[in-house]
């Protein structure tokens, strides 16, 4: 099946799912499949220099005296990308997608807003308005709205409560993850729901809401009930990420109308004894990159229709700082993987780490506007139309020079 | 039209109690928002709770005095977590503070204007120092304000620390100054242009406007032993013509420039509808906000005269008969504590509540504050949420708070097999006639019909997250 068959924006009907609900909830989904987004939000600003760094450029081992990894080949050394970058070696796990090409790279991406306070980036990275506060929605959310996605389970955003990103006018959901995501909830409860269906049926303002609001969650319920079949067949659970990211993608096949998902994960914000090979952020990273490997795993086929776009609100400093950790950045790097990604590349504008290349003297420069690769994959993977990339991109142009070639 | 008691109660309160109700019939609705227009002091028993709390009794220099650890000692772990303790700490009691005022005060007119105009003026409690100063911003910069002259809240918060740091301007600097360096070394224009945009005159400037008042509010800024001062040495004297007015340099041209903007016909219009979207409608009348908007010209922006041209309007009564302003998690949650007539004394649950709801208290990291309308907090999701909590605290799983003594009247308990928690601990559900003594009328039959067939952990948790009372 083509991609570009498939998706008719707003098409599928969906009269069906206003009936009264069962387990068929889910089923009667199935027709509304189409390309996938998940968004993954490395929240506190991951070091980009670590994850992809530029080994061939002596002034990187300069800049780090004790924070640089290993050129490729040496101990713990870095898993050579392209004989001018390396990846942390605690990222092993998802060089086999490297390999086989659906693992892209972005450099010197990001914001244009020079702001380096984390919650200003991160909303400016979810709004998509950097520079603008006022924002009230998330990009998410303009997508699923662009896309006509009507129903709160097309679009859903796992953690214990509604990020930014998918906040907004369209319906979306909000999944927790860790031991919350199998925890009932007093409305999961027959007794609990049957007395509100009471008091909610037919009302004027609220009955066709608190529908939804029911639908969504038996959608997402059934979908999590086919992830505990699963690995209830299986070995013990992996930790953290991995369990949720395994769940996530599970969730994904068994409803083919999920799709727009988003994760975050903490902990990136090392200006102490950041480590290199091994320490705080190598552990870090190893968790992430197991958790994505086991994500694609569990995807089964459902991979070659999905993109992961992973990104962070800044990058760090160019120069380890003087307690062997980095400050806050500018440029950071982005990755990009899935199926329909033409990986095996480090895309952008690359133009060095020399001082006078240097953002201020000090960061990576953001040669390439994150919102920029968000454009392509709206019009690439997703298929949207000009129109509606507006809608989610107001007032940007994209230069989509720099990352040319990103889509098979 | 006059004000039926019930809607005074849903439009001029955090929500409806048995007392609140007894109070209204007691005075008749007309005394009762004149006496809430001229606030008094709190009840010792509110009182007792509020004394001894640092976070609002100290004021911002003692606070960072006496909890401030510098960002390089901080690098010892200890310290570290010494410093987030602390920070959580002042959280609790700033948080506290105002779910207790909102729940117990007599004077409500008052707890919604706090909630108000702190929104108004939004600070984000998690952004560097703002974790030490915000409990005071809201009890020393806002509170004594909201039924004042809006000239005085503009400068309070003009001058408070957790402002100038929150918008930047303790770094506003002349670039060409002598003392210009470091993190202070150019112009900042954030808290110019929000001060215009956002808490004054609204979209009704021009980048040359933020320019000037950029230059003209350098220096004005942050002092450790002091908090607020202006520093003539980082100051632009030159004179800047701002919104068609030319102001000189120096201290006395900024405090001219804040009392300009809150005397300036846009502030007049745009606080006008900000409070009218508020308490009236999503989308106020027109007439009601040129009432109000002539009120605030014609006494300089007293916003006693302007919050009470707002509730005799016939615009006011009008909308309260329609019943259709949605809630905000926040009034929500307090609406349903108090029809549960539940003190909250562990505000830990709610707190989290609020987050689980989108509006966690004092967590809004944008400067415009959080809206006030149905379309951006309706959605299946945050409905979800609210009847769990509903559920969590009429059943009494909820360990907000012990019942006041007066108030042991909870029906017997009959928890069913499958409302029992996981882990069980003691609890005590919300009395069904609890509720229904405060609601009242306000309930349909069939509502009320639903909650007295449900088990009964269940049936205060019906009304509580009724269609009903997700509007006011």
């Amino acid at each position: 099946m083509k991609r570009r068959d498939i998706l008719k924006f707003g098409a599928a009907s969906t009269a069906g799912l206003l009936l009264p609900l069962g387990h068929h909830a889910w089923a009667a989904r199935s027709a509304q499949h189409g390309p996938r987004l998940v968004v993954l939000f490395l929240r506190g600003a991951v070091d980009g220099l670590s994850v992809v760094a530029p080994y061939a450029d002596e002034l990187y081992y300069d800049y780090r005296p004790s924070i640089a990894l290993n050129r490729p080949g040496e101990t713990d050394g870095l898993l050579d990308l392209d004989s001018h970058f390396g990846l942390h070696p605690s990222l092993a796990s998802l060089f086999p997608l490297w390999q086989s090409r659906q693992l892209a790279f972005i450099h010197a991406c990001g914001s244009p807003d020079p702001d380096r306070s984390h919650f200003e980036a991160q909303a400016y990275m979810e709004t998509a308005t950097p520079g603008i506060t006022t924002t009230r929605s998330g990009w998410l959310n303009r997508l699923a709205a662009a896309m006509h996605f009507e129903h709160a389970a097309d679009t859903v955003a796992f953690g214990a409560t509604q990020p930014l990103i998918t906040r907004g006018n369209a319906p979306t959901a909000t999944f927790p993850v860790g031991q919350g995501a199998t925890r009932m909830k007093p409305m999961d409860r027959d007794p609990v729901r049957l007395a509100f269906d009471a008091v909610y049926a037919g009302d004027p303002r609220l009955g066709r809401i608190y529908d939804e609001a029911i639908q969504s969650r038996a959608t997402l319920l059934a979908a999590v009930n086919q992830d505990m079949q699963h690995s209830a067949q299986g070995a013990p659970d992996p930790k953290g990420f991995s369990n949720d990211a395994r769940r996530a993608a599970h969730m994904m096949v068994a409803d083919p109308a999920l799709r727009l998902v988003f994760f975050q994960l903490g902990g990136w914000d090392t200006h102490v004894n950041q480590g290199a090979a091994h320490g705080q952020l190598a552990n870090r990273l190893r968790l992430l990159g197991d958790g994505l490997a086991t994500f694609q795993a569990s995807l089964g086929p459902t991979w070659q229709e999905t993109v992961v776009l992973v990104i962070s609100e800044f990058g760090r400093t160019a120069h380890e700082n003087g307690d062997c950790g980095t400050d806050h950045g500018h440029g950071n790097v982005h990755w990009l993987l899935g199926g329909p990604v033409a990986g095996g590349k480090v895309y952008g504008d690359w133009t060095g780490i020399s001082d006078d290349a240097l953002h201020q003297g000090r960061d990576l420069p953001v040669t390439t506007d994150f919102r920029s690769v968000i454009d392509l994959i709206l019009e690439a993977h997703l298929c949207a139309s000009a129109s509606a990339r507006r809608l989610v991109l107001p007032r940007f142009s994209p230069d989509c020079k720099p990352i040319a070639g990103l889509f098979v | 039209m006059l004000l039926t008691s019930n809607q005074a109660i849903d439009r001029l309160s955090l929500g409806a109690t048995l007392q609140l109700d007894a109070e209204l019939h007691r005075h008749g609705v007309t005394d009762w928002i004149t006496d809430q227009l001229n606030p008094g002091t709190e009840p010792g028993n509110l009182q007792a709770r509020l004394t001894g709390l640092a976070a609002i009794t100290l004021n911002p220099a003692e606070l960072f005095e006496r909890y401030w650890i510098p960002f390089k000692q901080r690098k010892d772990p200890e310290l570290k977590q010494r410093f987030r303790m602390q920070a959580q700490q002042l959280y609790m009691e700033s948080a506290s503070a105002r779910l207790w005022h909102a729940s117990d005060s007599p004077w409500q007119l008052r707890e919604l204007l706090v909630d108000f105009w702190f929104n108004h003026f939004n600070v984000f409690v998690h952004k560097g120092l703002c974790n030490l100063w915000t409990g005071s911003f809201e009890t020393q910069a806002i509170r004594p304000h909201v039924l004042g002259r809006f000239s005085d809240l503009l400068l309070a918060t003009a001058r408070h620390p957790a402002m100038l740091f929150y918008l930047d301007n303790w770094m506003n600097t002349a670039p060409d100054s002598a003392w210009a360096h470091g993190a202070r070394k150019g112009l900042n224009e954030n808290y110019a242009r929000e001060l215009m945009e956002l808490h004054t005159v609204g979209l009704h400037y021009t980048q040359a406007d933020v320019a000037g008042a950029t230059r003209l509010l350098t220096g004005w800024g942050l002092q450790r032993k002091l908090g607020f001062r202006f520093d003539p040495r980082r100051h632009d004297f030159a004179a800047q013509t701002i919104l068609g007015r030319r102001f000189s340099g120096g201290e006395a041209a900024i405090t001219d420039f804040l009392h300009y903007l809150a005397t300036h016909p846009d502030t007049a219009q745009h606080i006008a509808f900000r409070l009218a979207q508020y308490f009236v409608a999503d989308q106020p009348a027109p007439r009601l906000i040129e009432h109000m908007r002539v009120r605030y010209l014609a006494t300089q922006g007293n916003l006693k005269a302007v919050t009470q041209a707002m509730i005799e309007h016939p615009e006011f009564a009008r909308a309260a008969t329609r019943r259709d302003k949605f809630r905000t998690p926040f009034r929500y949650v307090m609406a349903v504590m108090r029809a549960s007539q539940r003190t909250p004394q562990n505000c830990r649950p709610l707190i989290g509540t609020l987050h689980q709801l989108g509006q966690p208290l004092y967590g809004c990291m944008t400067p415009n504050g959080w809206a006030n309308t149905q379309a951006e907090w309706l959605s299946p999701d945050a409905l979800t949420a609210r009847l769990n909590f509903a559920v969590a605290l009429g059943g009494g799983w909820l360990p907000v708070s012990q019942v006041k003594a007066d108030m042991m009247m909870a029906p017997a308990m009959g928890a069913t097999q499958s409302l029992t928690p996981q882990r069980p601990h003691k609890h005590n559900p919300v009395g069904l006639e609890i509720v229904l003594a405060a609601l009242g009328t306000r309930l349909p039959r069939k509502t009320i019909a639903v909650a007295k067939l449900a088990p009964p952990p269940l049936q205060a948790a019906v009304l509580l997250g009724s269609p009903q009372m997700q509007y006011c």
